[in-house]
This record gives C-alpha cells, sequence and structure tokens, in this order.
C-alpha cells in the first residue's frame, strides 16, 4: 500500500491543472444543471468543466445532491434543465446505455454488482459493448491480485473492498475516457478505502479521466485536482484544492455564512484539526 | 400396479405441465412480469399451429418450426411495446395490462374463429400411439416425446443462460438493470430476447397441449395458465429445473388423486400446491427462489 503522499497530487494531477484554461476544451461539461425528485429540488443550476486528465472532486453532505448529479450525468436521472456536454457533443436526451458506449464510465454508490453472477462475468458483462482501449479483463487481474484466483466466485460472497474492486473493475474493462466514482468509502474500513485510492494513479496513468463524489473531505482533497462543494443541490465552493483553505471547505460543506463564507487562511484554526467535515457530521 | 401407472403417468404429464410453466418463469425471473395471458398465448400458438397444418400440410409434430419463430417475434414486439410500457408505470400495472390483454386475446378468439374445440394431428401415430410394459401401463409416444421436448428445452434454457453472451446478459439485467445500463446494455432489447424466448416455450406447450387433448378459446386461463401457475409455485419461483419437479409434482398428484376417484383430480393438484404454499412457499427449489 502506498503512503498518503504518493497517491494525489502526482505529475497527473498537476499537469491537467495547469491545462485548465480558456484554450483547452473540458472532455465533460455540465451547465446549469437542475434536477428535482418529484417536489424537492435536489440539484439548482449546477454546473462543472472536467478537462481531460483531471480528477474532479465534488463533496458535500448527505443529500447535498452529489450522487444525483453523477447519476443524472450517467443518465439515470432526467434533468429538468440544463445540458450535459460530453466530448462537444449534448448528451442530455441521450440514454444511459449510449453514454456508457460513448465513453461514460460509472462505478455507482453501494457498487450495485451483479450478485447472481461470478467476479468474472461481472467483468464479462462490463466488457460486452467495451471501447477499444487499454483495459482488459486480464489488465484488471493483474491491477487487483486477489481477483484472478476468485474469479468463478459469485460476488454476493466478497468483503466490501473486493466488491467495490470488482465494481472499479467492471467499469474499466469498458474502456471509458471518463470515469464517474460515486461514494467509493461508503461502507468501507477507512484502511481498504485507503487501499482503494492508491490505485487512482495506476487508473489514471492509462488516460482517464475522473468525476468523483465523495463524503470523506480529506480523501477527496488528497487526490482531486480541482473541487466542488455543494450544498443542498447548490454549488458553494469550487477551486482547486491548493487555493482553498480549510474555513472555506468548511463553511461550504456545513453552509455556515457570514464570517466563514468569505474568511481566508488565519481563521482556519478553529474548526479544523485535521479531522474531517464527514466524520463530525456523522 | 395401477398406483405405478398413475405414478408414470403423473411423471410424464408432468413434462408437459414443465413445458406451460417454464415461459411463465422466466418471464417472472428476468422482468418481473406476471404474465396472466401466458395461457392465452399458448392457445394462440396452438391455434397458429392450426392455420399452419391446414395450409401446409405439414404434420402436427414439425409444426412447430414456423410456429416457434412466430411467436418468439410476437413475444419480442409485444414485450418491447405494451409490456414495457406496462413495466415504465410499475409491476402492478403489468398484472393489470397482461390480464386485460388476456381478455382481449380470449374475445377475439371467439368472436372471430368460434368457440369450438380442436385438435392437433388428429389421426397422425404419434399423436395416437402408444406400447404397453405389461398388462397394465401404457405409455403413450406423444406423452413420453413432450417429456423429452421440456427436458431438452429445459437442458436447452439452462446451457444459454450460463455460457452465451446473451443469457449472461439476461442474468445481469434479471440482477441489476440500472447497472446493466451502466455497461452499455439496453435492458429494453434484453428483455424483448427473454420475452422471445418465453414465447417460443409458449408456443411448444400450446403445440403439445394442441396434440395431446382439445383446445377451444378459453382454454389458456381455465387449463394452461392455472397448471403454469401451480407447477411455477409448486417447483419455486425463478427455478428452471424446479418448473419441472413442480410439473412432476403437479402431475403425479393429478393422477393419484384420479387413481382414487376420477374426480378427484384437478382437486389433489390443487392440494398439494396448497399444501407447499403452507409449509414451503419458497418452493421445493428454494436455491435461487429470491431476487
Amino acid at each position: 500500500m502506498k503512503g498518503d503522499g504518493e497517491v494525489g497530487g502526482g505529475p497527473e494531477a498537476s499537469g491537467a491543472s495547469r491545462a485548465r484554461g480558456e484554450q483547452s476544451t473540458p472532455l465533460l461539461e455540465v451547465r446549469d444543471l437542475t434536477v428535482h425528485h418529484g417536489q424537492l429540488r435536489a440539484l439548482d443550476r449546477v454546473s462543472l468543466r472536467v478537462f481531460p486528465g483531471e480528477v474532479y472532486a465534488i463533496i458535500g453532505a448527505n443529500g447535498a445532491g452529489k450522487s444525483t448529479l453523477l447519476r443524472t450525468i450517467a443518465g439515470l436521472h432526467q434533468p429538468t434543465g440544463g445540458a450535459i456536454l460530453y466530448d462537444g457533443k449534448n448528451m442530455t436526451k441521450v440514454r444511459p446505455e449510449r453514454r456508457a458506449t460513448a465513453g461514460i464510465g460509472m462505478v455507482p454508490e453501494g457498487r450495485r454488482l451483479f450478485g447472481s453472477l461470478t467476479v468474472e462475468e461481472n467483468l464479462q458483462v462490463g466488457a460486452t459493448y467495451a471501447r477499444k482501449g487499454p483495459w482488459t479483463i486480464e489488465h484488471v487481474y493483474e491491477l487487483f491480485g486477489w481477483m484472478r484466483e476468485r474469479r468463478t466466485q459469485r460476488t454476493a460472497q466478497l468483503s466490501g473492498g473486493e466488491q467495490q474492486s470488482v465494481a472499479i473493475g467492471r467499469a474499466l474493462v469498458a474502456n471509458p475516457r471518463v470515469l464517474l466514482l460515486d461514494e467509493l468509502s461508503l461502507g468501507l474500513a477507512p484502511v481498504v478505502v485507503q487501499r482503494i485510492y492508491a490505485m487512482l494513479p495506476q487508473i489514471l496513468a492509462t488516460g482517464l479521466t475522473v468525476l468523483l463524489v465523495e463524503q470523506d473531505v480529506s480523501q477527496a482533497l488528497r487526490v482531486a485536482s480541482h473541487i466542488q462543494c455543494l450544498l443542498e443541490g447548490h454549488t458553494t465552493l469550487e477551486g482547486r484544492p491548493s487555493e482553498v483553505t480549510a474555513a472555506q471547505v468548511e463553511a461550504a460543506y456545513f453552509g455556515l455564512t457570514g464570517a466563514a463564507a468569505g474568511s481566508s487562511g488565519e481563521e482556519s484554526d478553529t474548526l479544523w484539526h485535521g479531522s474531517t467535515p464527514s466524520s463530525r457530521a456523522s | 400396479m395401477a398406483w405405478v401407472n398413475a405414478i408414470i403417468q403423473g411423471i410424464l404429464t408432468g413434462g408437459l405441465y414443465a413445458l406451460f410453466a417454464c415461459g411463465l418463469s422466466l418471464m417472472f425471473g428476468v422482468m418481473k412480469v406476471v404474465n396472466l395471458a401466458h395461457g392465452d398465448l399458448a392457445v394462440i400458438g396452438a391455434y397458429v399451429a392450426l392455420g399452419v397444418i391446414t395450409v401446409t400440410h405439414i404434420p402436427a409434430l414439425w409444426s412447430f418450426v414456423i410456429v416457434v419463430p412466430i411467436m418468439a417475434l410476437l413475444g419480442y414486439v409485444l414485450q418491447r411495446t405494451l409490456i414495457q410500457a406496462a413495466l415504465d408505470r410499475g409491476v402492478l400495472i403489468t398484472l393489470l395490462v397482461t390480464f386485460g390483454l388476456s381478455v382481449v386475446i380470449e374475445s377475439g378468439l371467439l368472436q372471430f374463429i368460434n368457440a369450438d374445440s380442436h385438435s392437433l394431428g388428429v389421426g397422425e401415430s404419434i399423436v395416437t400411439g402408444s406400447f404397453s410394459i405389461g398388462s397394465q401401463i401404457q405409455i403413450a409416444y406423444l406423452l413420453l416425446l413432450i417429456f423429452a421436448v421440456a427436458v431438452v428445452v429445459l437442458l436447452g434454457l439452462q446451457y444459454f443462460l450460463s455460457v452465451s453472451r446473451y443469457g449472461r446478459m439476461i442474468r445481469a439485467v434479471a440482477d441489476d438493470q440500472e447497472a446493466a445500463q451502466l455497461s452499455g446494455i439496453d435492458y429494453r432489447h434484453v428483455f424483448g430476447i427473454a420475452a422471445a424466448i418465453a414465447f417460443g416455450t409458449v408456443a411448444l406447450a400450446g403445440i403439445a397441449y394442441g396434440m395431446y387433448s382439445q383446445f377451444s378459446p378459453t382454454t389458456g386461463t381455465d387449463t394452461i395458465l392455472l397448471f403454469a401457475f401451480a407447477a411455477v409455485v409448486i417447483g419455486g419461483l425463478g427455478s428452471l429445473w424446479g418448473t419441472l419437479l413442480g410439473g412432476i409434482v403437479l402431475g403425479v398428484a393429478q393422477q393419484i388423486g384420479a387413481q382414487i376417484n376420477q374426480s378427484n383430480q384437478f382437486l389433489a393438484g390443487y392440494l398439494v400446491f396448497l399444501l407447499v404454499l403452507a409449509v414451503r412457499p419458497q418452493g421445493l427449489t428454494a436455491r435461487r427462489a429470491q431476487s
């Protein structure tokens, strides 16, 4: 397992940060996205631009609309307003399976493996309509050493972390260009979360772009080259991890107004002692 | 000896019931559709076979070569239109819609054909022939053939589902439609394929019943659907081999009931059905009963 220092902020991430700007075109763009769950407005005019090679992290508390945002990008929810552009094409009305074959991959919240299928069959289903690219079932077995030996087991018999690995593998073998990761850490022990996030540089090295949703803010800040914070469906903060202060993140996460909202680094020591907002919120 | 005969006849009839049931079980297992028009569709299959035989004069036995593809196509189209539209509005709606379909089919057959009973392959040796074991046991070739067809169909389905690409997709979609979509799979198309297969087995069931007995517009609900349900429930929902076991248990119970008193035949079958529901509601083969 790699140490924390090696996990995030690698050359890929900083390169992508430099690429941000008017001249380069985003791989994935969301414009003024509004999504309703019945009467409830889950997302309110949220916009984001994800550039090639980036790790873009959406953070926010439970119910902030993070998962809704990813699911809408994947096509599992229809927005009531706004647009989703991928590779310059408008995908807003495109069916989810067409988005997947176009190169938008997703590891859904709760893993959502095919429980009656074996590990290998799960990967085979993921590869059914694969695009051309570096990822094969063999490569996934190389990335996760334990998987080959247990490929004939049903996924229902695996531990949470192993299931998450299979879910990631299932998304990778389709060779997506942008990978949506929805709450990888959910329900997993911290050490397992660390191990899974340690895989990220290897995955990024194959040229993938990642848009991830994470409740564990410290984890997100470590791996991301760009972050956006959601609160009750609104964007409350956006920027590079190096540009935002802990106090700003905290204010954006909890929706603290007044002093914290426009604060800079000096006030950050009061509420921020290494523990994450999520650990306090829970 | 009469009891042995009853059990043998019951087991063989179980093959016919398994054929009734496997399409129903498949539709429920993959898309959670309880198809109340299942029996009527089998009757349609029998009428289509009747038409094909009348026009082409091929033996009744071979009519399946034409009828199965026709019914499979009908299955795909019905699934992609009417049944999918119902599914999009909720599982309960599929009950109403397939019930409506059942009523429409029965009324349509009564309106546009007639209420007469028909049979397939009357006078053909395979339909009427039989052989004897000892003095009391007489086995009809047809019943033996139907049993063999049921076993072959179930083996084929099992093989298709476990090793083929589409079989794997069907199982994946049955597990989680959304996750399948994220893998680029259009579950509506996969549902269509599953329905086509189910309707293909329904066509076989209709032809088999047409040769075994007589059918009329109402046979679908008063015989085929009821026996199919009983076999599925006894065997266990969503289990393919459970349908064969369920069919056999139902068939044996009926024959033993008939042996005691001719009027008890169907009563005995339904008593076993109720007994299984009370004692083992998940069915006899419970392994894959839960979805």
